[in-house]
């Protein structure tokens, strides 16, 4: 049996009484780009947070099935939530810098594992801003706020963040959405690129973007998964007539 | 059409003037108030009224003893509260569970704030006084007072902590990061200025109570400076107390002069509560 970077098997998702993931079984292959779409409180977007566990925290959250990263189960007892999310990195809806320096916000995940060697971090900071292509823009005001840039920088600076604690997958919850064109097509292509040394998987609300960035798309409707193929298919060939009737724009 | 107009534009109007009379009755008193103390009692504010004794003769009598009192009760009780206010409204806000306990726990918080202060008095006068055996000591006063103002502080911090926007917090756990190095890494600096002003404004109202203090038996007449918690101790408002029951007109002057000390004390502190807020509301933007 090939191990896959993520399998899920017959998960479901209670918040109290609401269903909000009904048996949802997917795998996910290293090194690829995997986008999530499907409408509004579809719940692409919680299944995404399964993966993170992010949430863990939300009063009332109920799971089964199982979510096994690398052939581990993220869900086990033994497995410590605050180790997962270094393997697994997550950039979010509205770019969330911390109130603080660009350098500081690029370091923070070292810091919280206790590194505060400089030459390591010094190190870190430069590498993460290279990989996420806003190097040449801040390398000259590192000690300036986060929060003094645009929001297309605020979000790669959050992408940098990310990708300094090295973690293997990357989860992106409509990471362009709050974005101007130029800014999403920046994201856009970092993703691309970024996919030869991570595994993404991206949740979006723009079908171009899908078929943009996107190796494989899932489908969603009201918690279920509809469709999973390669996004070739999917856009050009999909198998439901409700997957053509959403990537059509005649619902959504 | 356009009496209809008139009608609104007079309401618009009405309401304008009764607005304004509303709020120059308040600053009028407020103006009356402290012209009638500050005439009063600013001829006596000397050096002499500021290092004596209390005395049997009014123009020998001075605030040293209280003073010391006042500035003894407001760090003994900024350290008691302040840990134990602060660590609960951080647990209630970013650890407890929201629900039913919770929000029935919040809702008599809110109201212990409301709480008459000599009710507290009676509370400290059992708790601290007679079963703990803290006598009427510096150390009794401090954690009556202490108790008064947990209430106000919770309720600050709490607020404080809302005020952090969620996403701070989800990106901090995102990175591998626990509750508590959120909480002291990004939520805490992120909300300092709001939990700081809560907690002055709490020791402002601190040191003007008379009543929780009055009722544990704090002394009105000793002579010697307090040199540790658990000596006997007055403080600024009991001293005001007294001198105003006293018949003589020269204690009633004392005791405004007290009170220009004491307000000057109370408006420094919310004048350092307001910079800090204003400093801290330009340095976060989200």
């Amino acid at each position: 049996m090939t191990t896959h970077k993520l399998l899920a098997e017959n998960v479901n998702v209670y918040y109290d009484q609401a269903h909000v993931i009904k048996d949802v079984s997917l795998t996910i292959e290293p090194n690829t780009v995997t986008a999530f779409i499907g409408p509004s409180g579809c719940g692409k977007s919680t299944f995404l947070r399964l993966i993170n566990r992010m949430n863990d925290y939300i009063d009332g959250f109920r799971k089964t099935g199982h979510i096994l990263i690398d052939g581990e189960d993220i869900y086990d007892r033994k497995i410590r939530v605050e180790e997962l999310r270094k393997k697994i990195g997550m950039v979010f809806q509205k770019p969330n810098p911390f109130p603080k320096s660009i350098y500081e916000n690029v370091i923070y995940g070292l810091r919280i594992q206790g590194i505060n060697k400089k030459s390591i971090l010094d190190e870190t900071v430069e590498r993460s801003l290279r990989r996420a292509a806003i190097w040449d823009e801040v390398k000259d005001n590192l000690n300036k706020s986060a929060l003094s840039l645009s929001g297309g920088q605020q979000q790669r600076i959050c992408i940098a963040r990310t990708l300094a604690v090295e973690p293997s997958i990357v989860l992106m919850d409509e990471p362009a959405s709050a974005l101007d064109p130029i800014s999403t097509a920046k994201i856009e292509e970092l993703i691309y690129e970024l996919k030869t040394q991570y595994t993404i998987i991206i949740v979006t609300h723009n079908m171009q973007q899908a078929g943009r960035v996107s190796d494989r798309v899932a489908f969603f409707y009201i918690g279920e998964l509809i469709e999973y193929s390669d996004t070739k298919e999917i856009f050009i060939n999909p198998k439901k007539e409700l997957t053509q009737n959403y990537i059509t724009g005649r619902f959504g | 059409m356009s009496r209809r107009i008139d009608y609104n534009r007079i309401q618009d109007n009405l309401f304008r003037i009764v607005g304004i009379g509303c709020t120059l009755f308040g600053l009028l008193m407020l103006g009356f108030f402290l012209y009638s103390v500050i005439s009063e009692g600013w001829p006596r504010l000397s050096a002499q009224f500021f290092t004596s004794l209390p005395s049997r003769k009014p123009e020998e009598a001075g605030i040293l003893i209280p003073l010391f009192g006042t500035i003894w009760v407001m760090v003994l009780t900024s350290l008691i509260s302040i840990p134990l206010g602060v660590a609960s409204g951080i647990y209630l806000e970013e650890y407890g569970k929201k629900n039913r306990l919770a929000s029935l726990i919040e809702i008599n918080i809110t109201n212990l704030a409301g709480v008459p202060s000599i009710i507290y008095g009676l509370l400290a006068l059992e708790i601290f006084v007679r079963i703990l055996g803290l006598g009427k000591s510096l150390l009794s006063g401090s954690l009556t007072l202490a108790l008064l103002i947990l209430p106000i502080i919770i309720v600050a911090t709490r607020e404080a902590l809302k005020a952090v926007p969620k996403t701070i917090r989800e990106a901090s756990y995102a990175l591998g990061a626990t509750k508590w190095q959120t909480t002291w890494f990004q939520i805490l600096p992120a909300s300092a200025g709001g939990i700081v002003t809560g907690v002055i404004l709490a020791i402002s109202r601190a040191i003007g109570e008379t009543a929780p203090l009055i009722v544990i038996g704090a002394m009105l007449y000793i002579t010697t400076l307090p040199s540790s918690p658990m000596d006997d101790f007055s403080v600024l408002p009991i001293q005001i107390f007294n001198w105003l029951s006293r018949p003589q007109k020269g204690f009633i002057i004392n005791a405004t002069a007290a009170i220009i000390v004491l307000l000057a004390i109370t408006f420094i502190l919310n004048g350092i509560a307001i910079y800090l807020r204003n400093r801290w509301q330009k340095k976060v933007k989200w």
